[in-house]
């Protein structure tokens, strides 16, 4: 009897089971909770695993060890450092290089890409057939080879120091990189930027304000010229009425190398082209495509409604190809930033190859320094992700 | 006045043959005038891209072919025979490049592997190949064969993984990734799409995380980092690791495709699955994803593109594929000083492949695209 | 709350890590079971570790793999090679992707210290020098203010150069670099005024050069770079075999025990200090948990410390190193077996 009564209870318990589990929200439930418990087990086991190895050679976990002096030469670097800082400050000086390899290689990179996708549609056979060549071969080789054949080509194919070849004595090309004047600013400079931030307000007022005359009465003032006249004369002028308060640091031969001014050593340059290219081809094929997207018709009918052509470029094709465009750029913004950590292959010095490099080298802490290089790429790409994404929005169809 | 007197005498009216076209305007001349000098612009251009040829091409021609020497045991005896280029040393460790260390007395493995894969692929990349749907089966059980072939147990002599080199070690690593991250990247896809939050949270993180750092890292971690996560004493080789890592990397951008192509399904097709009672397993297996992946293809073809061209990161952290062979090879003494040859020889090898590759995507890409066209 | 997260999970994995440690077996023993020593080498390094148009990996680290193969396993082509960068070296030999490590590496505090390796000798005694054009007319490292500097990136040399300009007070430019070749490459185009590392590797890469003679050595050596064979930190008896290995060797060249002789001199050789070191008096083997003849073995895979230099590296190769430092004790070196007793 009470073996019955227990039999009877089970089978009760599996029914309700099997109809908890045919009822959709409740298996929703329990799957989710299913998942985030494996989830936590997982996790679990490999933090507990991770503390087992890390006792067993005898290591701890902290990252203290970025507190400890580097001992490690940088050869370029935006703020100041020397080996005796500490590596902190080596890791920073790798996120600044990450940062201006990025920048400056997302701008090059756009204007590449813009002005191939332009020659791949132009009607010159020749042209076209070079720029299509140059995407495909571009495209279809690993942007390692990339690096490392421009850096190969600078450092090999330029002249060295004692033959270097000079623009009129103040700016120099050897393959230890460019070498060009600096500025020197004297305290009274501030006027001229000064004057520049002014010129910046008044332009942006005056086109708020041609903004508004058009869309009330139609009538159109030129904005563009008058705003650059207005940019570049008022610095001028606070310039020359402060006394010309700049001076130009030339760099000179001396010893072993060109010492003073500015310079962009082969490692940032072959970087900085290779990525470049490389990304320029595959964004020429979206702006290419972004152009092709914009029906003929439009352009037509702006045509003629009597928009010249440059107005019909400007204010007719650009923005509806933007909008085909922006996304796969945001994209290629985000492989460019990602593919600088290749920076290894020829020294310069990134993030990887300072903190993941020759400080996790020097200390053997690879835990803490591989997440901290992991989380620096993530919030760099969480930064793109959320500008663009904003971009996006802004120049996206207001659908009404 | 006299000429036209006279043609008009000889031709009736209505008989007089076609004059020929005025100089400019028919044949190659017409063509060299449309095409490259039709505007200043345009003329300048084209005297520019001349020049542009002129000054590159010739040199790399002499360098490359005219002034290479093509055979000699050593660097030295290159330069003993000419300037050039010194590809000696490839056709001297041309095996080496293509095999890596794999035993050579088994080559005929990855080589039979090798053409396996072209039957794997034959029922993939073409709609009318007979026996289709057999052959799919055998293309979905090619990567356990190949991995069988290549690296032995059950009656063939083992081979250890640390042997693979070169463009084998490529290709490895290339269809590895692809074959797995593709249903693990189905998986993320739907599980992004998902109604469930903790699983569609969870999909977005790891995508996100996966997409958001670079391959290059990812290596390190699982070169550095990956056996602290592993039990104590657990023995688990380098190329095993990498493979996961560059799994895991591929199907971050897999899903993002498949999601790509699962949003084009327009919503009659789930809600009339949905309406004929069908569970949802079965309707994105019979309904939704056959049509989403079939558009998803040259998406695919270009995230493998990409991955296979990103197979040489792994000589950062110590694989030898073509690149880490050429470096290993070049520090033997008598061959020092010839990267260059070894950059080019890759490259070559790595357009020629992806290349072939990306138009495959382009075709697919025309086939699929029924839609409206200008 | 999140302090007894901690303390739990800490308390969890240190109850959990005691079991572990106790039945991990030693490196000895997984070698034997294997029947394959995992050795980890260089990427490529000329003389040291390269591969040879058959893809065999050859060089001076690879057959002190192959001695030490021979000893314990008793083959000296049971060897696996995982080559191995700057960077991921010590990693492979902690994560025991790797039993011993013969990669040309620096012993120092740290790397014994706090990166947890142990180093059981020293197999090439270097230090760090700097070679440079004649043409710059350089005769001292003191004289480089200025100077544009190669260095290859991941090792100890980077650290050493900072010292050496800094306690000198001089300025440089460091370039730095991943491989050897890479670093020839870039020196002789000029992009660096001179390129430092082990002497022993200028040496090899100026052999190398078209025109060796345009290039000088340096006289300051800036660093002590004792390079040995290191395993892991808390396994004596894996240490033990490593150390005995590479020590006979060194004493097989001591008592002029070559590869050619080495079974004659087992037989028939009266000195009772080789019958000891060759197996054929007493069990020094029993005792490293080897057999009786493993220093035999190992000679005959890779001959003695002195063989092993002349074939990779010695005057008569393309290296072309003299033995210096790393002569026997009793010429003049630092090569110094303990008594085999």
């Amino acid at each position: 009897m009470a073996i019955q009564a227990s039999a009877a209870v089970t089978a009760g318990d599996t029914n309700a089971l099997l109809r908890l589990w045919r009822n959709k929200e409740a298996r929703a439930v329990i799957i989710q909770i299913l998942t985030l418990a494996i989830l936590f087990a997982f996790f679990a086991y490999i933090i507990d695993n991770a503390i087992q190895n890390l006792a067993r050679l005898g290591k701890t976990f902290s990252f203290s060890f970025l507190e400890q002096p580097a001992s490690y030469d940088i050869n370029q670097h935006l703020i100041s450092y020397t080996s005796q800082d500490t590596h902190l400050r080596a890791m920073t000086v790798g996120i600044l290089h990450t940062v201006l390899v990025a920048v400056c290689g997302i701008v090059l990179a756009t204007a590449m890409g813009y002005i191939l996708g332009v020659l791949r549609l132009s009607k010159n056979w020749l042209i076209n057939r070079i720029v299509y060549c140059f995407i495909e071969f571009t495209r279809n080789v690993p942007v390692l080879l990339h690096i490392l054949l421009v850096y190969g080509i600078i450092v090999n194919v330029l002249p060295v120091p004692r033959q270097a070849l000079d623009w009129s004595k103040t700016a120099f090309l050897t393959n230890r990189g460019v070498f060009i004047p600096k500025p020197v600013f004297e305290d009274a400079f501030v006027w001229t930027l000064v004057a520049f931030f002014a010129a910046v307000a008044v332009v942006w007022a005056y086109r708020r304000w041609a903004r508004k005359v058009q869309e009330e009465t139609g009538k159109i003032y030129p904005v563009l010229w008058p705003g650059l006249a207005i940019i570049v004369l008022l610095p001028t002028l606070a310039f020359w009425v402060s006394g010309s308060p700049l001076s130009w640091e030339v760099p000179a031969l001396k010893g072993f190398n060109f010492q003073g001014g500015m310079v962009m050593r082969p490692e940032f340059l072959a970087l900085w082209l290779a990525l470049s290219y490389y990304t320029s081809a595959f964004i020429a094929e979206i702006v290419r495509a972004g152009i092709l997207s914009v029906a003929w018709g439009q352009t037509e009918a702006s045509y003629a409604i009597g928009l010249r052509p440059n107005r019909t470029l400007q204010l007719i094709i650009i923005p509806q190809a933007l909008r085909v465009i922006v996304p796969p750029l945001t994209s290629q913004f985000l492989n460019i930033t990602k593919n600088s950590s290749l920076a290894i292959a020829i020294g310069y010095m990134d993030i990887v190859a300072t903190i993941g490099g020759i400080s996790l080298m020097q200390t053997g802490k690879e835990m803490e320094s591989m997440i901290i290089v992991l989380s620096i790429y993530l919030a760099f790409s969480l930064i793109i992700s959320a500008f663009m994404n904003w971009y996006n929005k802004k120049i996206k169809l207001v659908e009404r | 006045m006299d000429d036209t007197a006279a043609a008009t005498q000889k031709y009736p009216p209505g008989k007089h043959p076609s004059l020929p076209p005025p100089g400019l305007s028919t044949g190659p001349l017409l063509w060299i005038k449309e095409n490259l000098f039709g505007s200043v612009t345009n003329a300048v251009l084209t005297v520019l891209a001349a020049w542009l040829l002129w000054v590159t091409i010739p040199p790399l021609l002499q360098w490359a072919f005219l002034d290479a020497a093509f055979t000699g045991e050593s660097r030295k005896d290159c330069q003993a025979q000419s300037p050039g280029a010194c590809w000696a040393f490839i056709q001297n460790r041309f095996e080496l490049f293509v095999y890596g260390f794999y035993p050579v007395t088994e080559r005929w493995r990855p080589n039979l592997a090798a053409v396996l894969l072209v039957v794997a692929l034959l029922p993939v990349l073409w709609d009318n190949v007979p026996q289709r749907a057999k052959l799919l089966i055998f293309t979905c059980a090619y990567p356990f064969v190949a991995g069988w072939l290549l690296i032995g147990g059950l009656g063939l002599k083992p081979v250890t993984t640390d042997q693979f080199g070169g463009f084998l070690l490529t290709l490895v690593i290339g269809v590895t990734g692809i074959s797995f991250s593709l249903p693990l990247g189905v998986l993320l896809a739907l599980g992004r799409q998902s109604k469930m939050p903790v699983l569609r949270t969870l999909s977005i993180a790891f995508i996100e995380f996966i997409r958001g750092v670079p391959l290059i890292t990812l290596l390190f971690v699982a070169s550095a980092m990956l056996s602290y996560f592993l039990p104590p004493g657990t023995d688990f080789n380098l190329l095993v690791r990498v493979l996961i890592m560059v799994t895991l990397f591929a199907s971050g951008y897999m899903a993002e495709v498949v999601r790509g192509g699962l949003q084009a399904i327009p919503k009659g097709q789930y809600e009339a699955a949905q309406s004929m009672g069908i569970g949802y397993w079965k309707m994105m297996r019979l309904v939704v994803l056959p049509q989403a992946l079939k558009i998803s293809i040259p998406g695919i073809v270009n995230t493998f593109i990409s991955l296979y061209k990103d197979t040489t990161l792994v000589i950062i952290i110590g694989l030898l594929d073509p690149l880490g062979i050429g470096k290993a090879s070049l520090a033997d003494a008598k061959w020092q000083g010839l990267s260059t040859e070894v950059y080019i020889f890759v490259a070559v090898f790595f357009f020629i492949s992806c290349f072939g590759m990306s138009r495959y995507a382009l075709y697919l890409e025309r086939k699929l695209d029924t839609g409206y066209r200008r | 709350m999140r302090k007894t997260a901690i303390t739990f999970v800490a308390a969890i994995a240190a109850a959990s890590a005691v079991a572990p440690m106790a039945a991990e077996a030693g490196t000895l023993d997984d070698v034997k079971a294997r029947k394959e020593l995992n050795c980890i080498t260089n990427t490529g390094l000329a003389g040291f570790s390269y591969t040879d148009k058959a893809g065999k990996w050859q060089g001076f680290d690879a057959d002190h793999c192959r001695a030490l193969a021979a000893a314990v396993v008793g083959d000296g082509n049971k060897v696996k090679f995982i080559p191995a960068t700057g960077k991921t070296r010590f990693t492979l030999l902690n994560s025991k992707e790797g039993d011993v490590l013969f990669r040309n590496t620096t012993w120092t505090y740290v790397r014994d210290v706090d990166v947890k390796l142990s180093f059981v000798g020293v197999n090439y005694y270097d230090g760090q020098g700097f070679i440079i054009r004649k043409s710059a007319g350089i005769k001292s490292a003191k004289q480089l203010n200025g100077a544009t500097v190669c260095i290859q990136t991941g090792t100890t040399t980077e650290l050493n150069l900072a010292d050496f300009f800094r306690a000198n007070k001089i300025k440089y430019e460091p370039v730095p670099i991943e491989t050897n070749d890479e670093a020839r490459t870039a020196y002789l185009a000029q992009r660096c005024d001179t390129y430092t590392t082990d002497a022993s590797g200028l040496a090899a890469t100026r052999a190398t050069f078209d025109k060796p003679a345009d290039h000088v050595i340096l006289p300051e050596i800036i660093s002590k770079e004792p390079l040995g064979p290191a395993v892991r930190h808390g396994d004596d008896q894996w240490a033990d075999v490593v150390r005995w290995v590479t020590y006979a060797l060194v004493a097989a060249e001591e008592y002029g025990v070559t590869k050619g002789n080495a079974d004659e001199m087992a037989k028939k050789s009266a000195n009772p200090e080789v019958k000891r070191l060759l197996g054929t008096e007493g069990n020094l083997g029993g005792m490293l948990g080897l057999d009786k003849d493993w220093a035999l073995k190992a000679i005959k895979a890779a001959g003695n410390y002195g063989e092993i230099f002349e074939r990779n590296i010695g005057p008569k190769t393309n290296i072309g190193l003299e033995r210096g430092l790393n002569a026997q004790w009793f010429n003049g070196g630092l090569q110094y077996a303990p008594p085999f007793r």
